[in-house]
């Protein structure tokens, strides 16, 4: 990436009348006349402003923005809790084979039985990782995947005749967890960590009671920590007639190490996306799977994949508690191809050294960074860490800065901000794929920053230096939004 | 880097899980297969599925088969994008959120408003998103859905309108379309949205400015759930009166891949911006005045509101959207004028084909491309049959609708043949 002057233009303004890349076969049937088919008013007035480009020029317009993106294959993107490791090219081929790329929904069983057993096997891969007794694959995203989870806790307890309303999370959980539990039409408690960074079983003792309907966890927290009190916790909750649910954000670090279902959770979600290496898309697509322990089974959203005595697979929607559909059709079928093929390839014990380099990795650039950087809790991590930058206020460079900084070496600065109870926070998680000298050298980045903003610290202020635009004015997008591209009239 | 660490053994990087909660075992999965193998294994399971294109295919009903343009594939298998997360950092993110701004001008474009946001999940999802958006605008907590609503939008939107203790009315169905005179006794200023699908599930065209101005009357929103590729030809909602406007983005240049992914789009009049869920791209200006783009309006979402957000959505199907969008530009409006064109033609013949094989369309309303065959007391036997060789007839409807058992919704794109029309019409008067 290189920086202009010029504005890269928009599509819109490559746009000349009566260029087009398309092309069909001529019409193989009688022509007919679209206006005196539909009613009146109800032909298109004002064609939609699409753009009128020819091929190359559409190509290289794409190409061009694709210039201007990082991603895992461009660089080094130690973004804390999203597990950006390589996304193997294998998968792509496999998920754009034709029989899984060009089959429909509403083919037949019979005709789709290949693409069934993959969710069959899937969804018991999953269980058997997570240790969990059942799992639907359905909820698209790790987001969609809580408010399934928290769905089914709600039926589970309206089903035995409980009306339980509150979720607890602590305090450094991800925003998502509160906003899915408003989305199931449950409010949050949140629970406050003690100074070594884990749940505070006093206050959690006093927090339950018989209205909690679960505890939401992510175990490595996102502080990177294990939560060593976890059966306690879970016992606790339990005890109290709630149910504990993992967010499976940072399963990564436990992988073939111990299981949620091992420590007391009742519902998990996992992120596809994450942990098993499908790619992030620029966003999306993922996908966030679910699994449950027995007494949830029922709850599951419709339909989950059997395997009937004959052998056949069938997709099961004769399941009258369950809490209906969470999305269209069966989940994001194309990311659970490639999750598959990621498990097949890995076996039992490549996820678990999975885990060990990944944890490795995070344990080493802790040790290197620590110094100029405050280590938020300086013990033992799992697969990521929080630094605080907040040694550096007193140059006058901010987390802000250095991340903006880390740009100009050609790296994704790591995530800023989060978790909220730490100050001036950056969440750095290396992941599995990359050897030793890329992180030295990221490690090396990163001291030099500090070093920078003692000696130079407009340096780090201005930066970064480097890419196509400098730092944009968010404020301006915020208060005088432009949301789409006004047509020159 | 262990001995940086001052251990010796991998395994001390987990002491701090105690032992009883140490697996202690191998998980119980299937030993690592190399590249070669793994695709053998991956090509015999997707071996075992037999795919539209090895098949005569009238499936829609929500997922449609159209052509892809190469070029498709050439840009959203670029790994810059699919390799990157969402685009916190925008400096070094300008390819995707230029990309996400783009998608949702062209979005506003097909369907006559003002906002887009940078897509959801799904079409159903969206009309959820949408029904409880709606609620949260109006402060009321009734929607009502036609029954011509897709049967899965209606179920997901079911889930949503539970968790958020919404009632979800339905309003019945006459000929295919939607029973105005009930929609008109239902209507009640306690309503938040009424919910159409244009062209509905059986493919007919709605009286949908009718039930705008019905709906706003009671001071209701219109949601309009539409088919993208139908808007080079028909109205778009918003010039009919909708207020928020959604439809599953697959057909826009997404593989049918069994389901997913697709891409949920939204869009909505200015006024209802800030209770829009999910990610949103805005242009801005960087230091030295250049044109940019960031996300924006972040004060609806999940990661600064928290259990007061918008939605607990934190990501949107990007992939699908530049799919989406390069698509479109590969369309251009004539083309999509043209595929919308050659649909309709297609299904008019198929119609005409169907009818003199002795199975003619159930409503006689317009359509767009696709319709309702009854196939009377046989309909399981000549369908399994159909399909057994090959020919994938549609939707069998008695499932979603008992009232419609034995009746299958057709579908006929851009992509089937006169041929493989001739050949499915001889066949049914055959069996």
């Amino acid at each position: 990436m290189s920086r202009q002057t010029a504005d890269f233009p928009l599509i819109f303004e490559r746009s000349k009348q009566g260029r087009i890349a398309y092309s069909l076969p001529p019409l193989d049937v009688p022509e007919i006349d679209p206006v005196a088919l539909l009613p009146a008013g109800y032909v298109r007035q004002t064609p939609p402003a699409l753009p009128e480009v020819s091929e190359v020029d559409l190509i290289r317009h794409y190409t061009g923005l694709s210039q201007r993106n990082h991603g895992v294959d461009s660089g080094f993107y130690p973004l804390g809790s999203c597990t950006m490791k390589y996304n193997p090219k294998r998968h792509e081929q496999a998920a754009r084979l034709p029989g899984f790329a060009l089959i429909h929904p509403y083919q037949p069983e019979k005709s789709v039985q290949g693409a069934l057993a993959l969710m069959h096997a899937l969804q018991q891969h999953l269980a058997e990782i997570t240790g969990m007794d059942a799992v639907s694959l359905e909820p698209a995203a790790g987001a969609a995947g809580e408010w399934t989870g928290l769905m089914m806790i709600r039926a589970y307890h309206e089903h035995r005749g409980e009306r339980r309303t509150k979720v607890l999370v602590p305090d450094s959980a991800h925003g998502t967890n509160p906003a899915s539990a408003a989305v199931a039409g449950l409010t949050t408690i949140t629970v406050p960590s003690d100074a070594s960074g884990s749940v505070d079983l006093a206050a959690l003792r006093a927090a339950v009671g018989s209205d909690t309907a679960a505890l939401m966890l992510t175990n490595p927290s996102t502080l990177g920590l294990f939560e060593e009190q976890i059966a306690e916790i879970a016992q606790i909750v339990h005890d109290a007639g709630g149910l504990v649910y993992y967010d499976g954000a940072n399963a990564n670090a436990i992988l073939g190490y111990t299981r949620p279902g091992d420590m007391g959770f009742d519902v998990v979600h996992l992120n596809l996306h994450k942990t098993f290496t499908t790619p992030h898309g620029g966003g999306g697509p993922g996908a966030g799977p679910v699994g449950v322990k027995t007494g949830l089974i029922p709850f599951l959203p419709v339909p989950i994949v059997r395997q009937d005595a004959s052998g056949d697979y069938r997709l099961d929607y004769d399941r009258p508690q369950s809490i209906g559909k969470v999305k269209g059709f069966y989940g994001n079928f194309g990311i659970l191809v490639r999750a598959y093929a990621y498990i097949r390839t890995m076996g039992p014990d490549g996820l678990k050294a999975v885990a060990q380099d990944a944890v490795l990795g995070a344990n080493y650039l802790r040790k290197r960074l620590s110094g100029p950087y405050a280590v938020a809790y300086d013990r033992l991590c799992k697969h990521e860490f929080v630094l605080s930058g907040k040694g550096l206020k007193e140059t006058g460079v901010r987390t802000l800065d250095v991340a903006k900084r880390i740009l100009d070496f050609g790296y994704h600065p790591p995530t800023i901000y989060f978790p909220l109870n730490v100050e001036e926070a950056l969440m750095i998680e290396p992941t599995e794929t990359e050897s030793l000298e890329t992180l030295d050298a990221f490690a090396d980045v990163l001291l030099l920053i500090a070093e920078e903003a003692r000696t130079d610290p407009q340096r780090v202020v201005q930066a970064p230096h480097t890419t196509v635009v400098n730092r944009l004015d968010e404020t301006l997008a915020a208060r005088s939004p432009v949301l789409r591209y006004q047509f020159k009239k | 880097m262990l001995r940086t660490l001052g251990m010796t053994h991998i395994d001390e990087l987990f002491a701090d899980i105690p032992d009883s909660l140490q697996l202690g075992r191998a998980l119980d999965l299937p030993a690592g297969l190399s590249e070669w193998s793994l695709m053998e294994h991956l090509k015999q399971l997707a071996g075992g599925n037999r795919h539209v294109e090895d098949a005569i295919s009238f499936l829609g009903a929500g997922a449609y088969h159209h052509h892809i343009p190469s070029v498709v594939d050439a840009i959203i298998g670029r790994s810059e994008f699919y390799t990157a997360y969402t685009p916190y950092q925008p400096e070094i993110s300008q390819g995707i959120l230029q990309a996400i701004f783009e998608y949702q001008t062209l979005v506003c474009e097909l369907m006559g408003l003002d906002v887009s946001n940078a897509s959801l999940y799904d079409g159903p999802t969206a009309l959820g998103e949408a029904a409880m958006m709606a609620c949260s605008h109006t402060r009321r907590n009734r929607v009502l859905v036609a029954r011509t609503v897709h049967p899965e939008y209606r179920s997901v939107l079911g889930t949503y309108a539970r968790g958020q203790h919404a009632d979800v009315v339905e309003v019945p169905m006459r000929d295919g379309l939607i029973d105005m005179t009930a929609l008109a006794s239902q209507l009640s200023n306690e309503v938040a949205a009424v919910i159409v699908s244009y062209p509905n599930f059986f493919g007919g065209i709605e009286e949908v400015a009718r039930m705008a101005a019905m709906a706003h009357d009671h001071g209701a929103l219109l949601i309009v759930s539409t088919y993208p590729i139908a808007l080079g030809i028909l109205e778009s909602p918003g010039a009919l009166g909708a207020d928020i406007a959604v439809a599953e983005g697959q057909s826009l240049g997404n593989t049918l891949s069994f389901g997913g992914p697709y891409l949920g789009m939204m869009a909505v009049r200015t006024e209802l911006v800030r209770k829009l869920p999910g990610r949103i791209a805005g242009q801005t200006k960087d230091r030295d005045g250049r044109r940019g783009f960031v996300l924006t309006l972040q004060a609806r979402e999940q990661h600064i509101r928290r259990e007061k957000a918008s939605s607990n959505i934190c990501s949107n199907q990007a992939l699908n959207a530049l799919a989406a969008s390069v698509y479109l530009a590969d369309l251009g409006p004539k083309g999509l004028v043209e595929v919308g064109t050659h649909c309709m033609a297609k299904a008019r013949y198929a119609e005409a084909r169907f009818a003199a094989a002795g199975y003619s369309r159930v409503y006689d309303g317009p359509y767009f491309h696709e319709f309702v065959l009854d196939l009377g007391s046989r309909a399981k036997a000549i369908y399994e049959t159909l399909s057994d060789e090959g020919i994938y007839l549609g939707y069998p409807l008695g499932g979603a609708y008992p009232e419609l058992a034995g009746h299958v919704l057709v579908a006929v794109t851009e992509v089937v043949t006169k041929e493989q029309i001739d050949e499915t019409a001889r066949r049914l008067e055959a069996l």
